[in-house]
């Protein structure tokens, strides 16, 4: 089964629809995410700004890691709740959302940052963790995330615009490149 | 007292109208105020989680409350930047939006409380025998803060 025709899938199924069209519960949903997105990227931002040595130079990097991030995780996967219920809801155009593409590049990226600091830096945090400064691997680290999940806040809140959606044609043919866009077959 | 006149001011500005009238201008803007929402989210959070016993419990929160205040006010900063020049932009329905009035009521309330009463706590460390406990001041910190997104959030749907 090809992507689109998942996404078609899940577009016809009830909940989708009911989601859809409901008063209420889809803006309920996105003000979740919204909010969470303080939980989340909050918590994010104060850790990198810790390993960037921005901010609370007093309090061991392993601190904010050990009291800190498992708020970050509560509030991701909130976000990941609330996510996906958002693309449920509107199957078929955040597939299509350049957007919506974009952000999950740079969650993967994001998650790639991660992987690499828990597995290459934040192993030696004993020689370093109570650095007001922490070393420079850290502070890449530490920029690169506050850099992708600023740009993933701009991605995401760019999906409610419908600049490059396919039923707008005309595009350009690397807009409907990247959307998986067939402008004959759209409902122009 | 008549706020239209000067709400239909602000509306009119070159500023409004030049975000009003771009296919981008407002949906940038409005993405740099999230990302200040959520630094405010970090730095408001890490000292009412302090006070409600869990997160960074073995610093005072006095040190957290002087190591977020700067983030806070710079993110605060940010809000009202990227704010300012979006409420211009559609001033008249802000002012017959419920969720707007509920923003800005939440949003004076909860600037006022966390420089006076909250700080006090902050600065005091849970020992404090004030009349405000330090649970009641995370909390009233949270809820006003709760009610600045969730207005926000909801004045788009208006």
């Amino acid at each position: 089964m090809s992507l689109l025709a998942f996404f078609e899938q899940l577009a016809e199924s009830t909940w989708s629809i009911e989601l859809h069209e409901s008063q209420y519960a889809y803006s309920i949903v996105e003000s979740i995410h919204v909010w969470t997105l303080c939980l989340f990227f909050g918590t994010v931002a104060m850790v990198d700004l810790r390993l960037l040595g921005w901010t609370m130079r007093g309090v061991p990097v392993s601190e904010f890691a050990r009291r800190v991030l498992p708020w970050t995780v509560a509030g991701f996967i909130i976000m990941v709740i609330s996510g996906t219920l958002l693309v449920y809801a509107i199957p078929i155009r955040t597939y299509q959302s350049i957007f919506f593409r974009g952000k999950m590049v740079l969650l993967v990226l994001a998650g790639l940052n991660i992987w690499l600091f828990h597995t290459r830096v934040y192993p030696k945090i004993a020689g370093w963790d109570s650095d007001g400064v922490p070393p420079k691997a850290a502070r890449i680290a530490g920029a690169l995330s506050l850099a992708l999940w600023t740009c993933i806040i701009f991605s995401g809140r760019m999906i409610a615009y419908n600049w490059f959606d396919c039923d707008r044609q005309p595009q350009s043919a690397i807009v409907n490149f990247l959307t998986s866009c067939t402008p004959t077959d759209s409902g122009l | 007292m008549d706020l239209l006149p000067l709400f239909q001011w602000c509306y009119d500005t070159s500023l409004g109208e030049t975000i009003r009238n771009s296919n981008w201008l407002f949906a940038l803007i409005e993405a740099l105020h999230l990302v200040g929402l959520g630094i405010t989210g970090g730095a408001v959070l890490l000292v009412d989680l302090r006070l409600l016993g869990v997160g960074l419990t073995k610093q005072p929160a006095a040190q957290l409350w002087a190591g977020t205040r700067p983030w806070l006010i710079g993110s605060v900063i940010l809000m009202f930047i990227t704010g300012i020049p979006l409420f211009m932009s559609e001033a008249i329905k802000c002012l017959y939006s419920f969720p707007f009035w509920i923003k800005m009521t939440s949003l004076l309330l909860v600037l006022v409380f966390s420089f006076t009463l909250r700080a006090r706590v902050a600065q005091a460390g849970l020992a404090s025998g004030g009349p405000l406990s330090a649970r009641n001041a995370a909390l009233i910190s949270l809820v006003l803060w709760s009610g600045v997104a969730w207005g926000g959030r909801w004045i788009g749907y208006s």
